[in-house]
């Protein structure tokens, strides 16, 4: 290996001093890259390019370790500082601001990821190592064309947005309203409240959930910092951290919101029924001028427009007949909002997996069989059944009763995750099946994960009622009878694992624990805010662990399922912290934008626009009239995608110039590195 | 306190089974396409599945188990691959994609290998009507048949007169087998091929 | 014509003679161009695969090398009618391209018979997965001429076809609707029989008698309680299980049942107006002699279609609306075009 040869292309003026800075990251990096040698090495052959010391040191981004740097940049007069250890996403920061601190441009200060990109992808350490110091010695020619750079301060409109009215999205709004700032809360139904609204209990505690959820939605209703807007979507979001310009499409009511006392005489005298599928999961019935539930926050109504008859057949006018305050207006039209706001949260939240397509469970097929948001409004006492557990036919109680886990969740053909609260929500109908009607209760489970406070404390009372569990991913649900006993019954074939035996269980009602699925529009949702998502559709946070409620795109936070299935308790605590995130931006009044950015050079675009389309944070303008692309400075989030898509090179970034990046890849050739051998 | 660091190794009563942990990677490893076997998450779909599971003396969740757990010989005397019935409801069923009735195929020659097979109906069945493709490049029904149930249902033969006189009549069955016409590629392809499994 | 390379397995000449003959007999007016591989051999059924497994997939792999030779002059879609030959050939296709290791082995085998195949090379069909998605059900509808009125027929497609499915054919794994599609075209009264993809057990009837009348019990059962008149297959194992093992299974229950079972092709046959006698009616053992009678000559008096009920109040709770499946909703249309 030629390690040593650095070809002397182009000796240094002199006028770059570069420190070289090896972290062992522990044995994360030491235990496969020779960083003794690679510290010696880039002192002793790159010292013609300008390197002036290089040191190693066991953990660089400890204080000791920047003090390091620090006492050099005065010491030795650097004017350039590399930092070879782990990626820039986890300490560039760290070392910008010591660079800073002792009076250099953060800016000047280059990291090279020996960690993510050699010591945790390769095991020769002798390959590992020469790699190391030809990324190294890239960094170096690069870091030599840098400039100093200043960042860009915007102001903070004090503003928020938040998107999704359910239990996230409600406590976000009422923590920074409380605050004092001001919330725009958009929701698509017509009312707020979320998938909560429709649940009867909440695990372990058994909370009734409107008895928790609804004063909550009556202080965001009433809240004088918060501008509810239901029945409305967002369409269009411009601008960036500090200030979006967002464009809200507020679907007509038929209502008017002024006049409308929320009597509910309209929908008392409205003759058209309605199948009720989204808030009664399709088990009951609606007007077609309806609110979903009697507490809806706001409890003005809508119509239903594809299911009025007036819009059909031009006549009825019912609802506008009884309304004294004549509040109904039918030819009221879609308004358009615009609002400017500072931060955005999403808790778009959840869709429930179709469980018809698990086709083997009969769901759809066959009538009693229910889904996990069925059985939410037939325990409900405000439910299509006053509470009652009762068979499709609606009249008679279940004497058997079981309960399938992980439909659609932990499973290759559908869902590969485990949608956290199926175990939970599972024990608790059996609870509730239990107490309502004193049937038999069968759990068929994979795995119980009650994971949480008080949760495992749940399953040993179901367990105490006499539930029976039997472990078993269920096979097949059946209504075609083998022998007398399963006559007129649902047929429940399953191996009970636990003995290695096939069981066949009759049953009167079977519910499927359905999954969570992101919704089905939560992609296009992602394009629309400018952020990120998993192939899943999930919302991808800025860091698993770290960074929670924030994501790749600054200002933008997000909170609830839409980020992952989640239950109440993790989805208030998200809501919250996504809201603290916004009110501490908030209180910083301005913000720094980093400087690093692409740019256009005018005159060399040609105007094809190809790069128009591919900017993720939607930063590129075309201007018509002269022909160019312009990218918009506080938007740009400097990704580089346009930068390597322009045929014509006109786009440049700051911070990641065509002359650094050359330079860059100068360095690395500089070093002849032999590929590893590729294990058998 | 040097207590609390002595960690205590629980003796394995059966050097061999140590040695068995490579049972499961061997199933994969013989078996046609990418089985995914050692993905098996224990849940119990195939078993619960599976038409003809009553008979198993195993489930196949309960096999997989055993594979895992190197419990070879106990593994290849089962008769649950003898009772699979090829129905791919597991496999379409499976969480973790498991290709089982494959798995199944593997466990099968593995046990007559070995010479592990409890009940010979069903090897002796697949040996006869393999014999036969081999011999002609055709199954040949009415030699099968007479083969097998004279050796292991003598007493069905009486009912099955029916069918048999039935089938014969309608010329459903032939009294000569027929044979391919170039017996000789398919015997060089079927020698290499046995050579080639031996290699292995 | 649709061309099709035909690999028709052993059973076609003997056990399912009828559904040859009805297969030859339908072809032509649906415009099937069938050309058999030549000098096929057996596919090794579920046997050779438990015995070893290199020489199993070599012997399938014949069969592929030869329909790729004689693809090299037109069409590379292969037909089986035969659900387990149907399967191996898929699966040996399959498994070749998923596992390297396999294919490579499996042609240095064919290399000693001078012979090679490419995995990917055919594309490979049942005839039922032909006639629905290629031909199409429109043309089907167009050949009938003795619709199949009044007939009650069970959808039996047994399991090789439905499943595994590599490459994701069918509309549903466990209720897949093709089979109800087509015999509606013909004009039957399509029995909805739950267990039109259950097992009829296979070899069992030679491993384990108990296993196979028990499974041949439910099958035939549950159609007798649904007042089926005939059964209908698309695989000659089933065909010869439910037909040729009723009797013995009869015994072994002490049951009465009489539950035919006719090949899909040979209702077709009777639908586009073939003679009976084409179409190898008369070779099964449980007679299907019902099935000629309820459409012949003695054909009963129509009854006029019962009034529309008026759509009552909805009584209990409503039902979720069946998932939409673009797969029948396009065959759907193609049937009312």
């Amino acid at each position: 290996m030629t390690e040593n040869m650095i070809e002397n292309t182009s000796s240094n003026d002199g006028q770059e001093k570069i420190g070289v800075y090896v972290c062992h990251c522990g044995t994360n990096i030491a235990g496969v890259v020779d960083v003794v040698q690679v510290a010696e090495w880039a002192a002793k052959y790159l010292k013609h390019r300008g390197v002036v010391i290089a040191r190693e040191y066991k953990f660089m981004c400890s204080s000791l370790g920047q003090e390091l740097i620090e006492k050099d940049i005065k010491e030795l007069g650097l004017n350039r500082v590399i930092v070879a250890a782990c990626s820039p996403h986890l300490h560039e920061k760290t070392f910008r601001t010591a660079c800073a601190n002792a009076g250099l441009n953060p800016f000047l200060c280059e990291m090279v990821s020996i960690r993510e990109q050699v010591s945790w992808v390769h095991t020769d350490k002798a390959a590992a190592t020469a790699k190391a110091k030809a990324m190294i010695s890239g960094g170096v020619e690069r870091v030599r064309h840098h400039v100093p750079l200043e960042p860009m301060t915007v102001p903070i409109n004090p503003a928020t947005l938040i998107v999704g009215g359910g239990i996230a999205g409600i406590q976000s709004a009422l923590e920074i309203a409380d605050a004092g700032f001001h919330v725009y809360l958009v929701e698509r139904e017509p009312s707020i409240g979320g998938h909560m609204a429709q649940f009867d209990k909440t695990f372990p505690t058994l909370d009734c959930s409107a008895c928790i959820l609804t004063p909550k939605m009556v202080d965001v209703g009433s809240h004088p910092n918060i501008t509810l807007l239901t029945w409305s979507e967002v369409e269009k979001v411009e601008g960036y951290v500090g200030s979006f310009t967002v464009t809200v499409r507020k679907k007509a009511r038929k209502v008017d919101e002024e006049l409308c006392t929320g009597c509910g005489i309209c929908q008392e005298k409205c003759p058209k029924k309605v199948i009720d599928n989204v808030f009664e999961a399709g088990l009951g019935y609606r007007k077609a001028v309806y609110t979903p539930f009697p507490q809806a926050v706001p409890n003005f109504p809508v119509i239903d427009v594809p299911n009025c008859t007036y819009y059909e057949k031009g006549t009825c006018k019912a609802c506008e007949i009884f309304c004294a305050p004549k509040a109904i207006v039918f030819d009221q039209q879609d308004q358009i909002l615009t609002l400017k706001v500072g931060n955005i949260i999403l808790a778009t939240g959840y869709d429930l997996f179709d469980a018809r397509r698990m086709t083997n469970y009969g769901y759809g097929r066959l009538p009693n069989v229910f889904t996990s948001l069925e059985m939410e409004r037939l325990f409900n006492a405000a439910g299509p059944t006053n509470g009652n557990v009762v068979l499709r036919d609606g009249k008679t109680t279940p004497q058997s009763v079981g309960i399938i886990h992980c439909v659609g969740s932990r499973d290759k053909n559908f869902n590969n995750y485990c949608s956290v609260i199926c175990c939970m929500q599972s024990l608790k109908f059996a609870h509730l099946v239990h107490e309502r009607t004193g049937a038999t209760v069968y759990n068929f489970y994979i795995d119980i994960r009650a994971a949480f406070k008080d949760y495992d404390e749940f399953y040993q009372r179901v367990l105490e009622e006499g539930t029976l569990f039997v472990r078993g991913k269920v096979a097949e649900v059946s209504d075609v009878p083998r022998v007398e006993s399963e006559k007129g019954k649902l047929i429940i074939q399953v191996e009970d694992t636990l003995i290695g035996k096939q069981r066949r269980i009759p049953v009167d009602m079977v519910i499927l624990s359905a999954g969570l699925e992101p919704r089905k529009d939560s992609k296009e949702t992602a394009r629309t805010f400018g952020i990120s998502c998993s192939a899943n559709g999930w919302f991808t946070e800025k860091h698993p662990k770290l960074d929670p409620v924030a994501t790749m795109t600054e200002g933008i936070y997000i909170a609830g399922c839409a980020q992952g299935p989640k239950d109440i308790p993790a989805s208030v605590a998200q809501g919250a912290a996504a809201a603290a995130r916004v009110l501490g931006k908030i209180e910083q009044k301005a913000v720094a934008l980093e400087p690093i950015r692409a740019s256009v050079v005018e005159e060399r675009c040609s105007g094809c626009r190809i790069c128009n389309g591919l900017c993720p944070f939607n930063a590129i303008t075309f201007h018509e009239d002269r022909m160019v692309t312009e990218i918009n400075p506080a938007l740009c989030q400097g990704c580089g995608t346009c930068v390597a898509a322009c045929p014509a090179g006109a786009i440049t970034g700051t911070g990641f110039s065509n002359d650094q990046i050359m330079a860059q890849i100068e360095g690395l050739m500089m070093l002849n590195v032999e590929p590893e051998p590729v294990a058998a | 306190m040097t207590e609390a660091l002595t960690i205590s190794s629980t003796p394995v009563s059966d050097p061999k089974q140590i040695e068995d942990l490579t049972l499961l990677k061997e199933v994969a490893s013989r078996t046609a396409g990418v089985s995914n076997l050692e993905m098996c998450i224990q849940c119990g779909t195939c078993g619960g599945s599976c038409p003809s599971a009553v008979e198993m003396e195993d489930t196949p969740r309960r096999l997989f188990a055993m594979l895992r757990a190197g419990m070879r010989e106990e593994a290849l005397k089962s008769n649950t691959p003898w009772i699979c019935v090829s129905c791919y409801h597991c496999v379409v069923r499976c969480p973790q994609n498991i290709h089982i009735p494959d798995v199944m195929y593997t466990l099968k020659t593995m046990a007559v290998d070995a010479k592990l097979v409890q009940d010979s109906t069903a090897p002796d069945f697949s040996q006869t009507f393999v014999d036969m493709v081999e011999d002609y490049g055709r199954s040949f029904e009415i030699g099968l048949a007479s083969r097998h149930y004279l050796k292991h249902f003598p007493l069905r033969l009486t009912n099955m007169v029916p069918m048999g006189m039935g089938m014969l009549s309608k010329k459903r069955m032939n009294l000569t087998p027929t044979r391919i016409k170039n017996m000789k590629q398919l015997k060089a392809i079927l020698k290499r091929a046995k050579e080639l499994e031996a290699e292995q | 014509m649709s061309d099709y390379i035909l690999y028709p397995g052993c059973s076609m000449e003997t056990g399912a003679r009828a559904y040859y003959d009805s297969l030859k007999a339908i072809s032509k007016p649906i415009g099937l161009n069938l050309k058999e591989i030549d000098d096929w051999n057996c596919c090794g059924a579920t046997e050779y695969f438990g015995i070893s497994k290199t020489p199993a997939y070599a012997l399938i792999a014949r069969n592929l090398a030869l329909a790729a030779e004689q693809a090299a002059n037109g069409t590379r879609k292969v037909v089986a009618p035969c659900s387990a030959c149907y399967l191996n050939l898929a699966k040996a296709d399959h498994y070749m391209r998923e596992q390297p290791k396999l294919g490579r082995q499996v042609n240095e085998a064919l290399a000693a018979g001078n012979l090679s195949y490419k995995p990917g090379s055919l594309d490979i069909h049942h005839l039922l997965d032909v006639i629905i998605y290629d031909i199409g059900l429109d043309v089907v509808e167009k050949n009938v001429v003795r619709p199949l009125k009044g007939v009650r027929v069970a959808p039996y497609l047994g399991c090789m076809v439905p499943r595994p499915d590599y490459d994701h054919r069918w509309s549903d794994h466990d209720l897949p609707v093709e089979l109800d599609m087509l015999l509606k075209t013909l004009g039957a009264d399509v029995v909805d029989y739950p267990l039109k993809t259950e097992c009829c057990g296979g070899h069992m009837p030679q491993i384990s008698p108990a296993t196979a009348f028990e499974m041949l019990r439910r099958l035939i059962s549950v159609a007798d309680e649904r007042d089926t008149d005939v059964m209908t297959t698309i695989c000659p194992m089933c065909q010869l299980n439910i037909d040729g093992y009723q009797g013995e299974m009869n015994g072994f229950f002490g049951t009465n049942y009489h539950m035919p079972i006719l090949f899909f092709t040979q209702l077709m046959g009777l639908a586009f107006g073939i003679d009976p006698k084409e179409l190898g009616f008369g070779l099964e053992l449980v007679s299907a002699r019902n099935v000629l009678d309820a459409i012949g000559v003695k054909a009963p008096p129509e009854t006029p279609p019962a009034p529309p009920r008026r759509p009552r109040k909805p009584e209990g709770l409503p039902m979720p609306t069946p998932l939409a499946n673009p797969q029948i909703e396009t065959l759907k249309k193609e049937v009312t075009k």
